[in-house]
């Protein structure tokens, strides 16, 4: 890339736009993943009887399902990442490209 | 004291056998006949795929990344292939058989990297490499020191990482097809070589696809028969898996695996961040078309992988209540351990009993099969990765200064492959009595300390200088690889020493620590000409690394 194309794209609002609201995006995200397994792990580590609380009459304890949550959890934040970087971002990026493209022709 | 040492030495263990390793004695069973047939049709099937791969592995593109063609939905079953290693299958399930919960605990660590690789790594890697990581690491630092450190990082855990499953390899198949160990390591060794030089990246990432499928449909069928049996309801088979146990309600709630604040963190760092520094792992980013694709193959891969670790515990649950008490599978020459009987083979083979139980002697035959096609397709992944090291970074790149063409490029790539393959036939037959119950460990502490903080740091912080990334890279690999040493597996265990110099089976905390303010410090008191150069460099960077533009995108097909 040239200066004047690098000068270009930094000042392009289009661009600002993307790279701030993806990378709020993007951290919100790996410190939403970040605490909910640090909190489960740190549990565990401290007070592991806590996730042996029963549920209900049977042998069923609140750790089996906040388990299982954690994995689900996981499988959905990256669903919920991929569609609006997919949809919204790339659509963003595409439209700085193109605008880059007019000004190098 | 002596509980928290068995829990150790357990918890190391298993942290071996998720990611590759049989330890211990195993005993060669009787030749099983539709677990070897079976077996015969997935290697002639892969064999033809590499055939039909070979005559489409014309450049260095087509064999390092299968020409970027690969979409979201197959890398994502590839990578899922690479990543869920026989041994995570047949660990973790061996764990949820011995201990109940605390296997549950072993596969959230083992996926929750995943997110974090797809938020922050894979799109960025994506828009700025080529074929290695290190192409991004070095890419607006010096090519030479940087390329030769992020080269030493990937072949080092690469070479680890396979004699983790070269030995696990060679016991597995020992025990469950009846063959000599030494002839299991080399059928094992001669295959891989053949899938990856012949087959590049197109090969082995079809191979780790139809390992995926068969691992991921084996695993269904074995937890939809536990299911059934407790007419689909969890609660009965929890109820049932209690009343088998000799633990009883303690399987239901974790059970010491993760004793302290600190280790906990540690072993958290050692499986994110080394997750995200596994060289074969941030490969297959580039066998796809552009970012969204990347990004797609990691939203897939996550819920593949999620959806394994569930089935392994609904697996070891089942195990529990078909396998602990069936005289069938007790090893009768062994004495009584905590109250519960040794299986054949060791905990390990919980779910391969498990499998015969179900399904009978066809369906044992099926998942041993299955269990050997995916030792395959992990090491064929992982030689691929280490000869790109060799090829691309070293001999193309530090070697020629990137004067070189690229048939020459790849024909060091396919040496540098056999001879990859015939290192680790030698390394596995010679590790076949030894502990190496700290080689994954060590694997991912490399990966996470030396390949994740200058991969990391490359991309995201414009300061950044050569000096930095390869001080603090290189003093976060020595941490990581002496704080093994002296901790209580290498220096007590092996060694024979009486106390752990370092008391922490997990050096990640402290080692990635190391290495990220090394990195900073060495960076920001860099003031020299080439320093400057980088830093004004980094603006370029990230602006192709948040674009896009210019990046390797061209589908060539």
């Amino acid at each position: 890339m040239t200066k004047e194309q690098i000068e270009h794209v930094r000042n392009n609002p289009k661009y600002q736009k993307l790279v701030k609201e993806r990378s709020r995006f993007a951290w919100t995200l790996s410190i939403i993943m970040l605490v909910v397994y640090y909190a489960f792990i740190l549990t565990i580590a401290f007070d592991p009887s806590i996730l042996g609380t029963k549920m209900g009459d049977g042998v069923m304890t609140i750790g089996i399902p906040i388990g299982i949550m954690i994995i689900i959890i996981a499988f959905a934040l990256t669903g919920i990442y991929v569609k609006r970087a997919n949809g919204e971002f790339d659509e963003l990026s595409r439209q700085v490209k193109e605008e880059l493209k007019d000004i190098a022709s | 004291m002596k509980k928290l040492f068995v829990w150790m030495t357990l918890l190391f263990g298993v942290m071996a056998m998720a990611s590759g390793t049989i330890d211990g004695e195993v005993q060669k069973q009787p030749l099983n006949v539709s677990a070897i047939v079976m077996f015969l049709v997935f290697v002639s099937g892969t064999l033809g795929i590499t055939y039909w791969a070979a005559k489409r592995t014309k450049t260095a593109k087509d064999f390092y990344t299968a020409g970027g063609g690969i979409t979201g939905l197959q890398n994502g079953m590839a990578i899922a292939g690479d990543y869920m290693s026989a041994a995570s299958f047949l660990g973790i399930s061996g764990l949820v058989y011995l201990a109940g919960y605390d296997g549950l605990i072993y596969s959230i660590g083992f996926l929750v990297g995943w997110p974090v690789i797809l938020f922050l790594v894979s799109e960025r890697l994506r828009n700025l490499g080529k074929y290695t990581f290190a192409d991004v690491a070095a890419y607006r630092l010096k090519q030479t020191p940087i390329r030769t450190l992020a080269a030493l990082g990937s072949i080092a855990t690469v070479i680890l990482y396979l004699i983790a499953q070269m030995v696990g390899a060679g016991k597995l198949i020992q025990l469950l097809f009846g063959l000599p160990y030494e002839v299991a390591v080399i059928l094992v060794g001669a295959l891989m070589i053949l899938y990856v030089t012949f087959g590049g990246m197109l090969a082995t990432t079809w191979v780790q696809i139809i390992k995926a499928v068969l691992l991921l449909s084996g695993a269904t069928f074995m937890a939809l028969a536990v299911m059934s049996h407790f007419g689909f309801s969890l609660s009965e088979m929890f109820t049932a898996a209690v009343k088998a146990h000799p633990k009883h309600e303690a399987i239901m709630a974790p059970g010491g695996l993760v004793s302290d604040p600190v280790s906990a963190i540690s072993l958290g760092i050692a499986l994110m961040f080394g997750t995200a520094g596994l060289p074969h792992i941030l490969m297959r980013f580039f066998t796809v078309a552009d970012a969204k694709e990347a990004r797609k193959s990691v939203f897939y891969a996550t819920g593949f992988i999620g959806y394994f670790y569930i089935l392994t515990f609904i697996i070891g649950f089942g195990a529990i209540i078909m396998v602990l008490n069936n005289p069938e599978y007790i090893d009768h020459a062994k004495e009584m351990v905590n109250g519960m009987a040794p299986i054949l083979g060791g905990k390990n083979m919980a779910a391969i009993h498990l499998s015969h139980a179900v399904g009978g002697n066809f369906f044992l035959g099926f998942i041993s099969a299955v269990a050997f096609a995916t030792i395959l397709a992990v090491v064929s992944g992982l030689t691929l990765a280490g000869a790109s090291a060799i090829s691309h970074d070293l001999y193309a790149n530090v070697f020629r200064r990137g004067r070189v063409d690229e048939m020459q490029e790849m024909k060091v790539s396919k040496i540098a492959t056999v001879v990859l393959g015939i290192v680790a036939i030698i390394l596995g037959i010679a590790f076949e009595k030894q502990n190496i119950a700290f080689v994954v460990g060590l694997a991912f502490a490399i990966a996470a300390s030396a390949n994740f903080p200058v991969l990391f740091l490359s991309m995201f912080w414009s300061k950044l200088t050569t000096r930095g990334a390869v001080i603090g890279g290189s003093l976060g690999l020595a941490t990581a690889v002496l704080l093994v040493i002296l901790g209580p597996i290498v220096w007590v265990q092996i060694l024979g020493n009486t106390e752990a110099i370092f008391p922490y089976k997990y050096p990640a905390l402290f080692s990635v620590t190391v290495a990220f303010i090394a990195i900073w410090f060495f960076s920001i008191t860099d003031n020299g000409e080439d320093a400057k150069r980088e830093r004004e460099a980094f603006e370029a960077q990230d602006i192709r690394s948040q674009t896009g533009i210019g990046a390797e995108g061209a589908v060539s097909h």
